[in-house]
């Protein structure tokens, strides 16, 4: 049976690091609670579960991407943060990661806080950014929603492999010999072609969603067209 | 409030169910994008086990948790390769929507038929309740049983915890009146 080791597995990232980032991960984590209560309600809560049990899912479908031997999957923080919002998005990833770690043996205990970091908080945040700004600009129709879904899944999932490349810059446990670029040229070129894949899933569940229940879309309700309010990330008002 | 999300959420979980239980077993099989990254410049076995060479990824330890019955995404026991693979998946799409259904469920807002809160002796749903649906509680402390005081919840299990507490606390508060 093929092993599926699709997170950051024990040993590649020092433990003082570890560690570091799974103080922050809590922290952000619990800021994503407090601020995510205000939008979780009676339609969002059932909702919300769904995006977590589908994220869950569709991560375990690894698409072969171009370059040859190498898949990809879902990381799901674009396809959250659209359909439950930035703060109750981030807790979805969170619990579908925190499953895997703790059930499905993917992704080690000890590296939580630095996949939670990285495609719950970094991956949700970017994406939650560029949907705030591009759905403004774009019109509400189903290509406009479709290029902001796809746009923001791809930039969300170089961000996610980014992050990933700083906790290994800070904390890699083999001596790269100052070949980091290395690393990070390899992962920013892989998980651009994986961007593609997840910008294509994300931009098709969404319209989706939109065709059947657009009251179901967290970024169609919470983002007024071309408002000349900031663009900044405040889910249900920052009061 | 708007329509019932209920009917969607079922379609959506079967949705999520066929992908899992069926569809995954259709899964490219190669390394993800991470896997890899750091596999480069060592040489695997066909298990996926490091043979040799240097690579970011060589100091890679076994999984805590590498032994549970789920591990790798299969049910453990099972021979059969792709009811293995299936049936981890149902088993993980609903134990997620389990784990985070439940939990968000616990730390939503309460809609008006939820029971009231220690501060809201003045009526049930009167138009200043625990509940007045503008998104201020939170960040205004005293309403409802939904106070600010969810700040550990973050995991799961301590979420629940808390919310669950609220929720005994609110019911006390309700016999007491």
């Amino acid at each position: 049976m093929e092993t599926l080791a699709m997170h950051i597995s024990n040993g590649i990232i020092d433990g003082p690091v570890a560690a570091v980032f799974a103080a922050f991960a809590l922290a952000v984590l619990t800021l994503c609670v407090l601020r995510g209560r205000r939008d979780l309600d009676d339609r969002l809560a059932p909702m919300a579960g769904l995006v977590a049990a589908f994220i869950f899912a569709v991560q375990m479908l690894n698409f072969p991407i171009l370059t040859a031997g190498v898949s990809g999957h879902l990381l799901g923080g674009a396809l959250a943060a659209l359909l439950v919002g930035p703060w109750v998005g981030a807790l979805c990833v969170a619990v579908v990661l925190v499953v895997q770690a703790l059930v499905f043996g993917d992704g080690g205990v000890a590296m939580l806080g630095l996949n939670v970091t990285n495609m719950a908080v970094l991956g949700t945040a970017a994406a939650y950014l560029l949907i705030a700004l591009l759905l403004r600009v774009l019109p509400r129709t189903p290509a406009g929603l479709g290029v902001t879904a796809f746009v923001s899944a791809l930039v969300s999932v170089v961000v996610a492999a980014m992050g990933f490349v700083l906790q290994y810059w800070l904390g890699g446990t083999t001596d790269l010999g100052g070949n980091l670029a290395g690393l990070a040229g390899t992962m920013a070129g892989v998980h651009l072609l994986i961007g593609v894949g997840e910008g294509l899933i994300t931009a098709t569940t969404v319209v989706t969603v939109a065709k059947v229940r657009p009251d179901l879309v967290y970024a169609l309700r919470a983002l007024k067209p071309a408002a000349p309010a900031p663009v900044v990330p405040v889910a249900g008002g920052a009061r | 409030m708007s329509k019932r999300p209920w009917g969607f959420v079922v379609g959506g979980l079967l949705v999520a169910l066929l992908l899992a239980g069926v569809v995954s077993n259709y899964a490219s099989a190669h390394p993800d994008g991470l896997d890899s990254s750091l596999l480069r410049g060592c040489t695997v076995d066909a298990e996926g086990e490091i043979t040799g060479g240097s690579c970011p990824a060589q100091r890679e330890r076994d999984h805590e948790l590498g032994d549970s019955p789920l591990a790798d995404y299969g049910v453990r026991g099972l021979d059969n390769d792709f009811l293995s693979t299936g049936l981890s998946g149902v088993l993980g799409v609903l134990l997620t929507f389990a784990v985070g259904g439940g939990a968000f469920w616990l730390l939503r807002r309460r809609g008006a038929a939820a029971p009231d809160g220690p501060n809201g002796p003045n009526g049930p749903n009167g138009p200043n309740g625990p509940n007045s649906a503008d998104g201020a509680d939170g960040a205004a402390a005293p309403d409802g049983p939904n106070g600010a005081d969810g700040a550990d919840g973050a995991d799961d299990p301590s979420g629940r915890g808390e919310a669950t507490g609220d929720r005994a606390e609110a019911e006390r508060a309700a016999t007491a009146r």
